[in-house]
């Protein structure tokens, strides 16, 4: 899904400051890198500053490109990293990617438990829904959120998610069960009482 | 079935959702989802709700607007143009 085909960029000729390599870099990572963003922050003017900075950054920083993970994890790990920079400016009080302050978000247990499984897509997928959905993942811990988003949203493996974080596959696993254990709450929640309102319809 | 039992799923639940486990856990989820209608309940509602979020990504584009603006920034302008919008 969100993957970017692997397109086949000469570095070489990003190197040597070739501009119409670079705007193929640019037309095949923009929607990737505005996707992850906005995801990230949750407010589209945002999205656009981490969108610029980090074109700027891939440009400015080529030359450190090793070659050792692919194009699109480095490109990955810079936008993820100016997002994650820009949450801890705006909000200091968020906990670190890093530090292990696992016990304040253990699995979250199931505490709704209604089928909403089989409502209409045009109730899973409205306007209404979609902006819960959204709202839903900003509420998650950063550390748990950078997983999801990389791995549910942007459709990134296992290991690339823990390539662009730099932290263990394991890692990677848990913090992305316990994202989706806590959106899975919140999504019950919220389409359990349209379940509700459908029903007393009838 | 015991609560211990969903407890002890719980965590394993995420990566069975992606076929990513071994086949004897496998085995031990269906056969207590079976008998528990609340892990029915979770597991569905988990793979729901990840689904969701896919099919919510797919439909996210990035504004022209902000396409442009991207470039103009980057001093590529001259290949907006060239470009399907
Ligand atoms: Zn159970």
């Amino acid at each position: 899904m969100g993957k970017a085909e692997e397109i086949t960029l000469s570095i070489q000729a990003l190197r040597s400051g070739d501009r119409a390599e670079y705007a193929r870099l640019v037309d095949a990572y923009y929607q990737l890198v505005y996707r992850l963003a906005l995801k990230m922050l949750g407010n589209p003017q945002d999205a656009e500053d981490i969108l610029q900075e980090t074109f700027i950054k891939v440009f400015r920083n080529i030359d450190k490109f090793d070659g050792r993970s692919s194009l699109s994890t480095w490109i990955y790990r810079i936008a993820t990293n100016e997002a994650l920079m820009f949450l801890r400016k705006k909000h200091p009080e968020l906990v670190s990617i890093d530090q292990p302050t696992e016990t304040e978000e253990g699995e979250q247990e199931p505490l709704q438990i209604v089928d909403w499984c089989c409502l209409p897509e045009s109730e899973l997928m409205s306007a209404e829904a979609k902006a819960h959905l959204d709202e839903a993942v900003m509420r998650l811990p950063l550390r748990l959120r950078a997983v999801f988003v990389l791995r549910d949203i942007q459709g990134l493996s296992t290991r690339e998610s823990s390539e662009v974080l730099d932290i263990s596959e394991m890692a990677v696993k848990t913090r992305l069960s316990r994202a989706r254990l806590r959106l899975r709450e919140e999504l019950s929640d919220y389409f359990g009482d349209r379940l509700g309102e459908r029903k007393s319809l009838l | 079935m015991s609560h211990e039992q969903c407890r002890y799923l719980l965590g394993s639940l995420s990566e069975y959702i992606d076929g990513k486990l071994d086949e004897s856990i496998c085995q031990e989820i269906e056969q207590h989802m079976a008998g528990c209608e609340n892990c029915r309940v979770v597991i569905d509602t988990l793979r729901k709700t990840v689904s969701l979020y896919h099919e919510e990504a797919l439909h996210t584009q990035t504004p022209e607007d902000v396409r442009q603006r991207l470039y103009k920034r980057l001093k590529l302008e001259d290949f907006l143009l060239s470009k399907k919008p």
